[in-house]
């Protein structure tokens, strides 16, 4: 004879709880909407302004009575630490909810297979399309990344693992290096490059200048990623008889992959959306131009900028449509990035 | 209680269990090297540095070929700084220094010209927490010493069942050597990183305190391992739990510091040092009246 015991959660809270604190919900709005009414607050923020407001000094009432002061200061603060949150979280979402208004009836089928080297700017929505503008961000990014994976990742190995003379200077070099303006990336490549050497628009000058700006964010990330596996990693490839470089190869960078692919992804997100070097250096193009190395390219961000320059109706359509792909491509990447890194740095 | 010299004598007088003197003369008197490799170890005026704190001073040890030692001393005496100069780890520590000879087969290993990664080879070291290599499977990790310092074998199968099987482990992960070493528990890591030392045959096998994080089921099979090993290496052991040390190793070293920095103070055979150490200090430590 056993009886089963149900489980139950003592700590979690009652009908009864749950009813008042929707009540303070509900009174807070009517008092927010009673106040904007009688008070000269006006506009959205006004009703957001006085419904914290209220709810903080509700709950705070409420805590008071019910536990005394220091509960009533505690639930004043959870209203102020959830009012930070949402001061947050207010202009991405309504970033993405313009994005997504005036970008949705821009958004067709024949975006990813045509470009708009047959279309002009007071074409219809329905003609032409994104093609050159996705294939040239993906050409000059998979280039950046040639250049800047390896290069980043050395730097990082060369700050964790070699610990040599000049890890201080290198790590505040590269901690500056990601602070730098991008425009002034790329006017180094135009002045540096361009003018003196290839005297033309091409894809490859946009990613030299995108690998300036990707180095830093790669070697931090991969520098920080590296450092959290353990020493005693090191010591046991090193006591099997691993040269520091078999030791590392073998057992310090596999323990980091994925954190490593974090970093490269981070490094991608930095620069798909770039916009300032690209309009010096790339030239932009209407057409798919698949010769990153000859020619001018179009990109995501030159798409956007000209489509808003030409200023019909139409093209302001396509560049919002554009900004929208631009901003699902980096969503993608950021979602990608952080499955990565959630997983167990072990695994 | 280590007042028994009766049972030193006559071993076939049971002593009080509970004794680490009848514990560490229980064991059969193993006769001198008679596998082993090698010449065996030797370590001459070893002194170490950290920075400028000197935190070892002339340690004069010999480890036969064949025999286990354990080292015995409170925290901070030195033992593992001391181990870590045996196999060159001790220069991994930003700041570190050392002074003395470290003979192996009657060649310094801190001599000019020789290849660090090869005395790491000849001496092997299992730390003090299991540290499997996360990126690999068991077969893998156990392997793994041979493609890091780029070694050659003949039958990868077999070298990987016979130190698995030396190891104490082979049994419990022959139908999985294909899955990480993580999902093994603390002491089935351990053992696989006894494997894994197993693997490049080194002649030496240091062992810092290699089962203070494992429960005592763990702890006993890492010892009987430690035993099977012994036969065909030397094998020096750093261990707090004293127990330990009466249980597994032949001869016994106390390592003690009062401030400056640690010495060895005695050396003897484990049974000698538990029933009748020399010095008073060594006394006081093996009867749990300090330390």
């Amino acid at each position: 004879m056993t009886t089963t015991i149900a489980p139950t959660k003592p700590w979690a809270k009652s009908p009864r709880d749950r009813v008042r604190d929707f009540s303070f919900i509900l009174i807070s709005i009517l008092f927010s909407f009673l106040a904007v009414e009688v008070t000269p607050l006006k506009g959205k923020l006004a009703y957001a302004f006085t419904f914290f407001l209220s709810y903080a000094v509700i709950t705070g009432i409420s805590a008071f009575i019910s536990r005394g002061a220091p509960a009533a200061k505690d639930a004043m603060i959870k209203t102020v630490v959830a009012l930070g949150a949402a001061l947050t979280v207010l202009p991405i979402a309504s970033i993405i909810f313009t994005v997504l208004k005036n970008g949705l009836p821009g958004i067709h089928l024949s975006l990813f297979t045509t470009d708009m080297s047959m279309a002009t700017p007071t074409d219809p929505i329905a003609t032409g399309g994104l093609l050159h503008a996705i294939t040239g961000t993906i050409t000059m990014v998979i280039l950046a990344l040639i250049m800047s994976v390896p290069i980043g990742i050395l730097t990082a190995l060369y700050l964790t693992e070699i610990k040599g003379k000049f890890a201080g200077p290198i790590r505040f070099l590269v901690q500056a290096m990601s602070g730098v303006p991008s425009i002034v990336a790329g006017l180094f490549i135009l002045s540096a490059v361009l003018y003196p050497i290839t005297k033309a628009y091409s894809g490859f000058m946009g990613s030299l200048a995108l690998t300036i700006l990707m180095i830093p964010t790669i070697a931090r990330t991969s520098e920080e990623v590296l450092l959290l596996i353990p020493n005693d990693l090191r010591e046991a490839g090193t006591a099997l008889g691993g040269t520091q470089w078999r030791t590392v190869a073998m057992i310090v960078l596999p323990a980091a992959r994925s954190g490593l692919m974090t970093a490269v992804i981070l490094g991608i997100a930095r620069i798909a959306g770039e916009t300032a070097p690209i309009l010096l250096l790339t030239g932009g193009g209407d057409k798919v131009n698949p010769n990153a190395f000859n020619g001018p390219i179009g990109s995501l961000p030159y798409y956007i900028w000209k489509s808003f320059n030409a200023g019909s109706p139409e093209a302001l359509t396509r560049a919002w449509a554009g900004l929208l792909v631009l901003m699902l491509l980096v969503l993608i990447l950021f979602v990608a990035a952080r499955a990565l890194s959630s997983r167990k740095v072990s695994k | 209680m280590i007042q028994t010299p009766e049972s030193e004598k006559d071993m076939s007088t049971p002593a009080q269990p509970s004794s680490l003197a009848s514990v560490a003369s229980a064991k059969p008197q193993r006769t001198q090297a008679s596998t082993a490799q090698g010449t065996g170890l030797e370590a001459r005026g070893i002194h170490a540095w950290f920075g400028k704190n000197h935190v070892l001073s002339d340690v004069n040890l010999e480890f036969s070929a064949g025999s286990v030692t354990a080292l015995i001393g409170p925290s901070g005496c030195g033992k593992s700084t001391f181990i870590r100069t045996i196999n060159r780890m001790h220069e991994f520590i930003p700041g570190a220094a050392m002074a003395g000879q470290v003979l192996l087969d009657g060649k310094d290993v801190y001599a000019p010209g020789v290849d660090v990664t090869k005395i790491r080879l000849q001496i092997g070291m299992v730390f003090q927490k299991p540290n499997p290599f996360p990126s690999m499977t068991i077969g893998e990790n156990v392997l793994s010493g041979l493609k890091l310092a780029q070694l050659k074998v003949e039958n990868k199968d077999e070298l990987l069942e016979s130190c698995l099987v030396r190891a104490g482990l082979w049994n419990e992960v022959k139908d999985r050597l294909n899955t990480h070493g993580g999902s093994l528990s603390g002491g089935q890591q351990q053992r696989l990183c006894i494997a894994r030392a197993l693997a490049v045959s080194p002649q030496v096998l240091l062992m810092d305190e290699p089962c203070s994080a494992l429960d005592p089921g763990s702890t006993l099979r890492i010892e009987e391992t430690i035993r099977e090993l012994s036969d065909s290496m030397t094998i020096v052991i750093v261990t707090h739990n004293m127990q330990q040390a009466a249980r597994v190793s032949d001869y016994t070293a106390f390592f003690l510091s009062d401030g400056g920095p640690g010495e060895m103070i005695e050396v003897a055979r484990t049974s000698e040092i538990f029933s009748q150490p020399k010095d008073q200090r060594t006394e006081n430590y093996v009867t749990g009246r300090f330390g």
